[in-house]
């Protein structure tokens, strides 16, 4: 009865959502008020549907109701209650669900709190995002509804995939989807302004913090996702480019440069055009990425060609919007007209120079994913892009955008003086140099890239307590004004550091870090850089839906205990799938990271070690990114400001 | 977003390893390793090169199918007997197909894979360029007359007086 009861609030979500799309456009088109009013019930009606259908859909999973395909497919009784929740989403119908579901939570927020936008932009943002609605409810409902019923249902379900079992994973999609979902704000906005052929400052204001919110989410989701990689996969990657990571990445870099693009649209009313273009491309690129994850097209062009319904909708609907919008941006953005004038010299081509390259980093990450797919269509040719092909192609654009911040973040507006801010970075430049030299002085016959990670990661983040110093001005109270600085600066200062600190990670958990395998007999111990590794015991312990081996392993540094970690062998039964569970001692400076392997024929088990430097940084780096969006999200300026404007600097709403 | 193609790879692994041996071997194994540190170091950047062939994008260094294993080994064998990187490389291609290779052969079409990237880089720089040139060559301001800069100057003098009592929030 509640699952019916899901079913068919879903089907009126539809409905509502067609309203919401059609309404408030023609309302907003021929100026008739009682039409665009109809834009902000149907936006909280439709959030409120879709929620009573999630949480139908959630109730029979926690029941573990077998008369759902889904549920059978993906649940299991024995599963802890953690994994019965997270399996709603776990799987490609539920995960719609949630998608549309964070949709109709952007599309109320921006009924609910937009309050202060003019009547028709509100109006016709609420439609653009109630279209995309339409267009997501109706391929659930008509491909991959998640309400089906089995006709003959079984005593027990399949389980989720264990690798999926783990708290990390378990909220991983709902922020990833956050930001993805996200992003269609700021496509909402680009095109209710492409339609109203206006963009002015107060556009830039409106709609940053809906893109810096969902950008904050985007970057909390692909953290957790390499951090889930890191400790689950057993081998302590953290990142792989693989198509599926690619795809939340595309979304990243250009919602990185819509965000530094829309600043100069909301200062110096420049960039204009080129910023409505990003606010497209950054949605375009949630689609696509919901394409290649959703088809499978990827995985296997074959596999696409013999089911290729789903596949084929979803690029319906990416055609639809990407060229329907992209035509209206053709016909409409000649018409908006850039008023700032610049200098070569200034923050604002600072900033393009950070779009080019966000832009052309993305489109190397985009050509790369896809490449194999459109070698294989046109040339019959097989073949694989990889992380090398990756690493090699993506990082230089890193190194030229870590180069060129902490320059480009105190270049004054309009124009600059390069001698002079290069003059006030002397310090960090020194620093920076002097902390390479050290780690190259330091590590022996080793590869560059650890002192040259090491001196750009400083760089950046010097440069960002440079720039957050520079804004306290002179004289004996600078201290006590750092603190009062606005929010949104610090939020910077911590986004452009967190930036650095994440990039010297990266190389030197990359250049540093250091592995043993090796078949270990109990008791035996062993060196791992300046550690002693016993193996103490290995047991066999049950766990509630599966049976795992427990290793006890005992790490000492100069006689004394460290620590105490316990690695496992994992098997699932239900799903006939064995898993490891690495353990680590995560430390500041390096993470233990211990394996389990099998046990030898010859007696001993096979055991794999690893010593990361620096590890927890990647994420810390991440970390501090997002936390800079979340201050800057909380700056009274976007608040107030946002709210004030509109109601005194627009008096002919017509 | 992952979920549903690792869990369809994993399905996918899980089939191949049931109808193999049946132990399931986890990426680089003890046995393996080669006794030389050097040859061995070469063949551990070598396998990181290489496609794990029924995995999902992942190298045989990391995979833990059989097959992976078997590659990884070909390749230390390889390298025993004297051939270089490239040689390995080719001669695994060879039997493999390109398919295998993780950084693909600059040759043919692939030199579209490759020059994308920075053509995008010098055409979008080019048009940045000329679009900030475009701005910066704007007329000027006239310059401010004596008039307008003691009124400046008097303005200023009184934000910094008002600075002074209530600092910037």
């Amino acid at each position: 009865m509640i699952v019916e009861l899901g079913h068919f609030t879903l089907i009126l979500a539809l409905m509502v959502a067609c309203v919401q799309m059609i309404l408030p456009m023609i309302g907003a088109q021929t100026g008739r008020r009682s039409l665009m009013a109809t834009a902000v019930p149907t936006a909280i009606l439709q959030l409120i549907l879709i929620g009573v259908s999630f949480a139908a859909l959630t109730y029979a999973f926690v029941q573990s109701d077998f008369s759902l395909r889904i549920v059978v497919e993906n649940s299991h009784t024995l599963k802890p209650m953690l994994y019965k929740i997270s399996g709603v989403w776990g799987n490609h119908e539920g995960s719609l669900l949630l998608w549309v579901l964070i949709l109709a939570l952007f599309g109320a927020s921006a009924a609910l709190f937009g309050g202060n936008l003019p009547h028709k932009l509100r109006a016709r943002v609420l439609s653009v995002q109630g279209s995309i609605g339409v267009a997501f409810l109706a391929f659930m409902i008509l491909t991959s509804n998640p309400f089906e019923r089995l006709t003959e249902p079984p005593f027990n379900g399949n389980d989720l995939n264990p690798l999926l079992q783990d708290p990390g994973l378990a909220f991983h999609p709902p922020f990833l989807y956050l930001g993805y979902v996200g992003m269609s704000m700021a496509f909402s906005f680009a095109i209710a302004a492409l339609i109203e052929g206006r963009v002015d400052a107060a556009w830039g204001r409106w709609v940053r913090p809906w893109t810096l919110a969902a950008w904050v989410f985007l970057t909390i989701g692909i953290a957790m996702g390499s951090w889930w990689a890191y400790y689950e996969l057993g081998w302590g990657g953290f990142w792989f480019w693989d198509p599926v990571e690619n795809a939340s990445f595309m979304p990243w870099l250009i919602a990185t440069a819509l965000l530094h693009s829309a600043i100069v649209v909301e200062k110096r009313e420049s960039l204009k055009s080129w910023t409505m273009l990003l606010a497209i491309l950054a949605f375009g690129f949630s689609l696509i990425g919901t394409f290649i994850v959703r088809s499978g097209v990827i995985t296997s062009v074959h596999a696409f060609a013999n089911d290729p319904e789903r596949g084929v909708f979803i690029l319906m609907i990416l055609a639809v919007f990407m060229g329907g919008a992209l035509m209206l941006y053709a016909a409409r953005a000649s018409t908006l007209e850039t008023k700032g004038v610049f200098g070569l010299v200034s923050r604002e081509t600072a900033l393009v120079l950070n779009n080019l390259l966000l832009a052309v980093s993305c489109f190397v990450v985009f050509v790369g994913t896809i490449w194999p797919l459109v070698a294989e269509m046109l040339w019959q040719r097989k073949l694989s892009v990889g992380a090398p092909f990756f690493d090699a192609a993506f990082s230089p654009f890193i190194v030229l955008l870590a180069l060129a911040l902490p320059l480009g973040s105190i270049l004054a507006w309009k124009r600059g003086k390069l001698g002079r801010s290069f003059g006030q970075l002397w310090g960090a430049l020194v620093l920076a140099i002097a902390l390479g030299a050290l780690v190259f002085a330091l590590q022996t016959g080793r590869s560059a890239l650890g002192p040259v990670g090491a001196a750009l990661g400083a760089w950046v983040v010097f440069g960002a307590v440079n720039d957050m110093w520079g804004r306290t001005g002179r004289g004996a109270v600078r201290l006590g004004r750092l603190l009062r600085l606005p929010r949104a600066d610090w939020g910077r200062g911590f986004s452009h550091a967190g930036l650095g600190v994440t990039v010297f990670a990266v190389s030197a958990i990359t250049a540093w870090q250091s592995e043993d395998i090796r078949v270990v007999q109990l008791g035996e111990t062993f060196p791992l850089g300046a550690y002693m590794i016993t193996l103490d015991a290995v047991e066999d312990a049950p766990g509630p839906n599966y049976a795992a081996q427990i290793a006890t392993m005992i790490i000492h540094a100069n006689g004394q205990e460290v620590n105490r970690l316990y690695p496992e062998k994992r098997f699932y039964p239900v799903q006939g799938m064995p898993t490891t569970e690495a353990a680590i001692d995560q430390g500041f400076f390096r993470d233990i990271y211990l394996v389990l392997g099998d046990k030898q024929e010859v007696g001993g088990w096979a055991v794999r070690s690893y010593l990361k430097p620096f590890a927890n940084w990647i994420w810390g780096g991440c970390l501090m990114m997002a936390l800079g969006g979340f201050l800057s999200l909380s700056d009274r300026r976007h608040r107030v400001a946002a709210g004030a404007r509109p109601t005194q600097g627009q008096p002919h709403e017509n | 977003m992952k979920i549903r193609d690792l869990s369809l790879f994993f399905k996918a692994l899980v089939l191949i390893l049931n109808l193999g041996v049946g132990a399931v071997a986890w990426a680089v194994q003890p046995d393996e390793i080669l006794s030389d540190p050097a040859l061995e170091t070469r063949a551990r950047s070598l396998s990181q090169e290489l496609r794990c062939l029924v995995c999902r994008n992942e190298n045989i260094d990391e995979s833990h199918a059989e097959l992976a294993r078997d590659l990884r080994v070909l390749v230390r064998e390889r390298l025993q007997e004297g051939d270089t990187d490239t040689e390995a490389l080719a001669f695994i291609t060879a039997r493999y197909g390109e398919y295998v290779l993780l950084m693909p052969r600059a040759t043919g079409a692939n030199w579209v894979l490759y020059l994308s990237g920075p053509l995008m880089l010098i055409i979008g720089a080019g048009l940045a360029f000329l679009f900030v040139r475009r701005r910066s060559v704007a007329p000027d301001e006239a310059p401010l007359s004596v008039q307008d800069q003691a009124q400046l100057a008097g303005i200023l003098a009184q934000a910094q007086k008002s600075e002074l009592k209530d600092p910037p929030q």
